[in-house]
């Protein structure tokens, strides 16, 4: 193969996927870069997005705690009355079978959603004021990055669809304010999950750099 | 945004360069921490295919017990039961409740079971001996990632479950072994889909035959 003369390395972006190298551009508004080769998503950049992310996450902050708090089922059978919250569902491991197993499912639905958001907050909230970036900001992105495909809460609320349909026959079930708390936190963090082009954040970050 | 090179399309690798992964920024081969964000550079993993074969076998381990031991523990007034994942969904199959039935199951059974074949061949796949279609190949990792983690499901419905249902001599239940096996397989599993580089995907096609 021949070699041409490569453009400064900053001007290059290689697909994560397949490695081919493509010249990087800004895509117009409502754009994206796609891989020639494999299709893959590159560069959708949006300057306005980061304000909309930082607004989105701290939106899913507060949801988050009125989803952790409030019942989100409540159950009458025989004449008792049972209620649980997301607190309830995760204590419910943690005296019969195993610890690790209400850690677990503890850390998939509440503590790595809300340390993702956090870090979030942290890495792009003074970028989107106008300011400057934190120092810790870019280790901070890259938790972000790594939390997401381990934080699962949208999985959990298809899970409490399920379990009410196999309870319905036993008991007379009622959602509760938790419930659609958790709803409204899941629909949020898809739609900022959209938004977000990696690769405008991070040059954005390293732009800002001190 | 155009492709760096002409037709053979160029790879960062092929052009002496390394992309990081994390931020795409791209460097000189020689490089070994991304200047960006600070990422481990590495332009082609040898050994994530041996990563990638280890935890998947721990998932498969771990999916054996999931199945042969009860996954719910049911206590009525009237009687006991033990469930496992299929007879959970023998049960709702029973109640009527087809869709949720047909959930669980494909969430519980096909998946993890499709996801390990995919694994293992996408695997097989990078070293050249099987010959196919790198999209199509790629589309079929795309899926494995994106899907791994629904199968959780089922781990959610037995928490929840437990956690409502508790009214004393009525009805209670409890979580059972095979709760904790089958959430270890899903993380493990999971694992071993990110292990993938997915580059090595592309670069058997780029061999010449």
């Amino acid at each position: 193969m021949t070699m041409q003369p490569l453009p400064p390395l900053d001007d290059l972006v290689a697909c994560p996927q397949c490695d081919t190298l493509h010249h990087a551009g800004t895509p117009g508004a409502a754009e994206r870069a796609r891989c020639v080769t494999c299709g893959t998503i590159l560069v959708t950049t949006r300057p306005a997005a980061i304000s909309q992310i930082v607004v989105l996450a701290l939106t899913a902050t507060i949801l988050m705690v009125a989803a952790i708090s409030f019942p989100f089922l409540e159950l009458d059978a025989a004449g008792k009355h049972s209620a649980t919250s997301v607190v309830g569902a995760i204590a419910a491991f943690s005296h019969s079978l195993s610890v690790p197993m209400a850690l677990a499912v503890a850390a998939f639905i509440v503590v790595l959603p809300v340390m993702r958001l956090l870090a979030i907050l942290w890495a792009l909230g003074p970028l989107a004021f106008g300011g400057k970036p934190l120092r810790s900001a870019r280790p901070m992105f890259a938790l972000a990055e790594m939390l997401r495909p381990w934080s699962m809460a949208e999985i959990f609320i298809i899970g409490v669809a399920v379990a009410l349909v196999k309870v319905a026959g036993l008991a007379t079930l009622t959602l509760g304010p938790a419930f659609w708390a958790f709803v409204a936190l899941v629909l949020v963090t898809i739609l900022n999950d959209t938004l977000m082009c990696r690769y405008s954040i991070w040059e954005m970050l390293d732009q800002h750099r001190a | 945004m155009g492709n760096a090179g002409s037709t053979p399309r160029l790879t960062a690798r092929q052009a002496g360069l390394v992309a990081c992964r994390r931020c795409g920024q791209v460097h000189l081969i020689s490089d070994r921490i991304c200047k960006r964000c600070g990422g481990a550079l590495v332009s082609r993993d040898p050994l994530s295919n041996q990563r990638v074969w280890a935890w998947l076998a721990a998932g498969m381990i771990a999916y054996v017990p999931a199945n042969i031991y009860p996954i719910l523990l049911t206590s009525t007034l009237v009687d006991n039961q033990e469930n496992t994942i299929l007879g959970g969904v023998i049960d709702l199959v029973h109640h009527q409740s087809y869709f949720v039935a047909f959930i669980v199951f494909f969430a519980s059974i096909v998946i993890p079971i499709s996801k390990f074949m995919a694994i293992a061949y996408l695997v097989l796949a990078t070293n050249g001996r099987i010959r196919g279609d790198s999209h199509r190949r790629h589309r079929l990792y795309d899926v494995v990632e994106f899907i791994g983690r629904w199968s959780m499901i089922d781990v959610f419905v037995v928490a929840i479950l437990s956690a409502l249902v508790q009214l004393d001599a009525v009805a209670t239940i409890n979580p059972g072994v095979a709760a904790v096996s089958f959430a270890l397989s899903v993380v493990f599993t999971m694992r071993a889909a990110q292990c993938i580089d997915p580059r090595l995907i592309w670069d058997a096609d780029r061999m010449p035959a």
